[in-house]
């Protein structure tokens, strides 16, 4: 609460941070941190392999490490260090490169967030590179332009999602927290009218309330994470029965090495794709089989260990070949997976015992993954086992960092307001923390705070002379 | 026929709330000033409560004082009840209310004016303002008078083409049976001023003789009385009492059946009145299952038999009045001496103004109170004090006085009408202040006073009495902090006694009146060191303490707040070619012409994205010509 809960973007002061690649399948993911405490945020989050930190390196300078959170490792990195002026933004500038995917940039975004960064505004880093003289006139008119549209769309996309139901849930706090402010200000306002007396246990349980809900989004946020972090899933199956080809179709590039060759996909590489409106966080594996070589041994190992650890599994078979050894190993270990049966090649005559499949499989689909036949049927399977999750997105969860942060905020606001209550505060200082939980929601809303508590005193409190 | 009745600084057309603190701060800065009343017998006067003060109002008035205006003193002078509202609800909303007697609050600022050098009370009704030479105004009164002023400062009040309706019955007039000022509007129309039409009401007033207040809860004042004015040393006493009663379903049935009969209903009233005074019968239609209303059975005076009914404020006719007041516990018998009425007035719209309360198109005209768009004294007088001085600093070619949200009630007010505008007559609540915890009536003086002396407007003797008080705060709080206070039984009885837990161990003063269950008066016993300094020390010393955490937080808001306000916006920029504005800011900005980024800020429609537009157009433009 130390800073101005009024705007979007932040005082010179912070240091900012957002994912500055984009949030699709693609190799690198960057971590972008930007202002005076950078190299400090990513010292806590980044260790050098040699032990040096960022602090005590030049400028254009990389240093190859790890980066962790508080609950281990995230990934290999590469810090990359850029020293005020000489940086995108003209301010000390740390970009930590990591493997791409969603996944492990979110994580690692949020360590960053952890350790001292606030999330980025829209436009924000080019904002601050244009106040620092590092972007020419022609640049700023479009970046204008940009931020224009971002500010037009902003509070439309955020909350707009399943119906706006994240907002109409954040509007039904916040309208609580007004009928409280209201209440105190008309109580304030108008002593000697006629108005129904504010007791510290109506306003407990009112406040209360917002604390439940707004604990409830903040934890649901968590448990969100199958909706924005991806489900982690697991592409398995023996040699050669399409288990890249199908990974390919999925993600729309040549991501793992395919050849006609069993054995080729040596070790787990991993994708992410949007299906149904859930990011799948693919992972190819090598080909499930008992092997004889040494590196492929080592790949198939780790396949069989992230099935067991997968959220969803596609287990392919072969359409055109009749079930094997390895197959009836994969489809017990599969037991208790959730997991879809996919029977691949289903454009070459038919020899796999379907009735087999079908006995021992809720969900199965028959697809061509060299031509795209039946994907939709998959994607249709897929939603079908994640719609069983217990958090159901429709009732409105958050999506975002930076949502959660100010939804954090507000959390703090009536803490604050249910302290100062039970340490025998007068109410006006309840009501500031109160009006300053109202002011963060509105500022997540994209509305603004200005005469919302003035209107609803009006509205429902005959008061005046 | 006009004939010219020569050059003059300062033009007031008004001489209310506004016009009054206007004349006075633009005299006293040295600028030779007019100040013209349609009536002088009118001058300050208050045709509707006979009160000054109130919550948030009474913030506005112990700033005006501060800043060296006259509206705390005289209200001191002339006061017959005065309580401190919100007493136990925390020290942000503590206001100061005082009833008046109403016509010795005339008289003596009318008097005041009269005795003030450099300012000529005159009765003329202004009828026409119109462009003179080296961008002077000329004003031409009825009688064909014309001065040349270097600026003009409109107080119209309800006088701007007034009509007043009660019942079915309507005609042009002022307030209180006044002339109207007829003229004015179309000469302001024609000068290109967007005008609006805005409406108020007032009760009726009625004879004390004939209410049985047997039956009636009495409302006493304060002891010991709390001034308004730094300046009053020893305040006066209370000399009456206030009375209340309710209305009822007899009072609801007669209303509810004669609605046909109000023009607020049958849309002969066509200006918008304020939602926070609205008439019984808006009150009764909007909440229609409260069973009753309050009402304030209040004296106009010492010398005067009229009474206040404060809560009937009504448009229907006067038969009604008088068989609807009569439905009300002891008003059985009343008897009206006035008629409740609804009037209905011209005023201007404020996006036109800027911070100083000068026409951003018309330089050297200002406006100030209900010709504002705002409704009170409090708020005019607020408004006044601060177009008569920035008129004075601008003539003198001084720098502006820019009060700012976070410094006062007056800069929030000032600032709302300028940024938000007004949909409708704008009072002043403490819910308008976001740094409320920061803008108390108790600190008006460590806000204000020293603008107010830099300017001009304070004495070198309360000048000498605010620093030193400033001084004892200081002291008291190094004191409260280093002192110690040991373990005692006197002490412990104390702590335990007040509901607070006991303590085993040296304790420092500081953290015990920390405590919400305690404060340095019930300390005092035990607290052998305490200085001789005045209540308002220790008052101050001990909120500063308890509220620490929330004046910090606030404080830092208003650092972060002020660094927008710094970034001014030229007033030329043509905003609706501004690359990357949403439509809307677009034209919100145009329309507003904001002077800061901050400013900026809290305009309806424009998003904090908009706001990163500006900056980044404002850097671009630092660079153009850097």
């Amino acid at each position: 609460m130390d800073r101005n809960i009024n705007f979007a973007y932040h005082p010179s002061g912070d240091t900012i941070a957002a994912i500055s690649t984009a949030q699709a399948p693609g190799a690198i993911g960057i971590v972008r941190i930007s202002g005076p405490r950078a190299r400090d945020v990513a010292d806590r989050v980044f260790t050098s392999a040699h032990g040096k930190k960022l602090g005590d390196i030049r400028g254009y300078r990389a240093l190859y490490g790890r980066v962790h959170d508080s609950k281990g490792d995230i990934d290999e990195a590469i810090a990359l260090n850029f020293r005020a002026p000489a940086s995108f933004t003209g301010e000390d500038v740390v970009e930590l490169s990591c493997h791409g995917g969603v996944y492990v940039t979110r994580r690692l975004l949020k360590a960053v967030f952890e350790d001292g960064a606030v999330p980025a505004g829209p436009g924000e880093f080019t904002r601050r590179a244009f106040v620092n003289g590092k972007m020419g006139l022609t640049e700023a008119e479009s970046v204008m332009q940009i931020i224009g549209a971002q500010g037009e769309q902003a509070a439309k996309t955020a909350l707009a999602g399943h119906d706006g139901a994240l907002e109409k849930r954040i509007k039904k706090i916040r309208v609580g927290l007004t009928g409280i402010a209201a209440h105190l200000s008309a109580w304030a306002d108008y002593p000697d009218d006629d108005i129904p007396q504010v007791t510290p246990d109506g306003l407990r349980s009112s406040l209360s309330y917002a604390k439940k809900e707004l604990e409830s989004l903040l934890r649901q946020f968590d448990e969100g994470r199958v909706f924005r972090e991806g489900v982690d899933t697991v592409i398995a199956g023996k040699p050669n029965v399409g288990k890249s080809t199908l990974m390919n179709l999925l993600a729309g590039c040549d991501r793992s090495i395919v050849t006609q060759y069993a054995g080729t996909t040596r070790d787990v590489v991993e994708d992410t794709v949007i299906f149904g409106g859930i990011p799948l966080r693919l992972a190819d594996t090598a080909g499930v089989r008992d092997t004889d070589d040494p590196v492929e041994s080592i790949g198939v190992k780790r396949a069989f260990r992230r099935i067991g650890t997968a959220q969803l599994v596609l287990a392919v078979f072969d359409n055109s070949h009749e079930l094997g050894a390895a197959d009836f190993e994969l489809i017990e270990k599969l037991k208790n997976a959730a997991c879809v049966a996919v029977i691949n090649k289903c454009d070459l005559p038919e020899k796999i015992d379907k009735q087999y499949i079908k006995s021992k499989f809720k969900h199965i689909v028959s697809i061509s993954a060299s031509n795209g036949t039946g994907i939709h049927d998959l994607e249709a399977e897929i939603t079908d086992i994640l719609g069983t999750s217990d958090l159901d997105p429709s009732q409105g969860i958050l999506f975002t960092e930076r949502q959660r942060d100010e939804v954090r905020r507000a959390l703090d606001c009536v803490n604050e307001a249910l302290d100062a209550l039970d340490s025998g505060m007068t109410f006006d200082a309840v009501t500031v923390s109160v009006e300053s939980a109202i002011s963060v929601l509105l500022e997540l809303t994209g509305e603004r705070a200005t005469e919302t508590v003035v209107d609803s005193v009006f509205h429902n409190f005959c008061v005046g002379k | 026929m006009t004939y010219d009745a020569g050059k003059i600084d300062v033009a007031v057309i008004g001489a209310g709330h506004a016009g009054i603190e206007a004349a006075l701060a633009a005299a006293r800065l040295g600028c030779r000033t007019v100040i013209f009343t349609i009536n002088l017998d009118a001058v300050g006067n208050c045709p509707c409560n006979p009160s000054i003060g109130g919550t948030a109002k009474g913030h506005l008035v112990r700033e005006i004082d501060a800043l060296g205006g006259e509206m705390g003193r005289t209200t001191d002078e002339c006061f017959i009840q005065s309580r401190m509202l919100n007493r136990g609800k925390g020290p942000a909303v503590h206001s100061l209310r005082a009833q008046i007697d109403r016509r010795e609050y005339s008289k003596i600022m009318k008097h005041k004016i009269e005795l003030q050098p450099d300012l000529l009370l005159k009765q003329a009704e202004v009828v026409d303002v119109s462009r003179g030479e080296h961008g002077l105004w000329n004003l031409t009164t009825r009688m064909g008078a014309m001065y040349e002023a270097k600026a003009v400062i409109f107080a119209t009040g309800t006088y701007l083409s007034g009509k007043i309706f009660v019942g079915e019955v309507s005609y042009e007039s002022g307030p209180d049976g006044m002339f109207p000022a007829a003229f004015l509007s179309d000469s302001l129309k024609k000068l290109g001023i967007r005008l609006r039409r805005f409406k108020t009401g007032t009760p009726a007033r009625v004879l004390r003789s004939s209410i049985d207040f047997s039956g009636l809860e009495v409302q006493h004042g304060d002891d010991p009385v709390i001034p308004f004015s730094y300046d009053t040393l020893t305040p006066g006493k209370n000399r009456a009492d206030c009375y209340v009663s309710w209305t009822n379903e007899r009072t609801k049935k007669i209303i509810l059946d004669n609605l046909h009969r109000s023009q607020l209903f049958t849309g002969g009233i066509t200006g918008i009145g304020p939602r926070y005074c609205p008439s019984i019968e808006t009150k009764i239609l909007r909440f229609s299952n409260k069973k009753r209303h309050q009402l304030f059975i209040e004296p106009c005076g010492l010398d005067t038999e009229e009474m206040y009914l404060q809560g009937m404020s009504t448009s229907l006719p006067e038969d009604v009045q008088l068989q609807f007041y009569r439905t009300i516990p002891g008003l059985e018998h009343v008897e009206i001496m006035r008629t409740a009425y609804a009037i209905e007035y011209d005023c201007a719209d404020p996006l036109q103004l800027n911070a100083t309360l000068e026409f951003k198109d018309f330089p050297g005209l200002y406006g100030a109170g209900q010709f504002n768009g705002s409704s009170g004294y409090e708020e005019a007088a607020a408004q006044g004090i601060v177009a008569g001085i920035n008129a004075a600093l601008k003539i003198q070619g001084r720098e502006p006085m820019i009060l700012d949200r976070a410094g006062s009630y007056i800069g929030t007010l000032v600032d709302d009408l300028i940024t938000k505008g007004a949909d409708e007559p704008y009072r002043m609540m403490t819910s308008r202040s976001e740094y409320r915890l920061v803008l108390r009536q108790d600190n008006a003086d460590e806000r204000l006073t020293p603008i107010g002396r830099k300017i001009g407007l304070i004495s070198d003797d309360r000048w000498k009495r605010f620093q030193k008080k400033e001084e004892q705060k200081k002291e008291e709080f190094a004191r409260v902090r280093r002192t110690v206070l040991p373990p005692s039984q006197e002490l412990n009885d104390i702590l335990v006694s007040h509901g607070t837990s006991a303590v085993t161990t040296g304790v420092r003063l500081e953290e015990l009146i920390r405590r919400p269950q305690l404060n340095c008066g019930i300390l005092a016993p035990v607290d052998e060191g305490r200085p001789d300094f005045p209540p308002a020390v220790f008052e101050n010393v001990e909120i500063a303490i308890k509220y620490e955490g929330y004046i910090k937080r606030q404080k830092s808001q208003i650092d972060e707040m002020r660094k927008l306000e710094n970034r001014r916006l030229p007033s030329d920029i043509d905003y609706l070619k501004l690359t990357g504005l949403r439509t809307e800011a677009r034209e919100r900005l145009q329309k507003v012409r904001p002077s800061s980024v901050g400013q900026a800020s809290r305009i309806y429609g424009v998003s904090p994205a908009d706001i990163s537009v500006l900056l980044i157009w404002l850097g671009k433009e630092g660079k153009k010509h850097g």
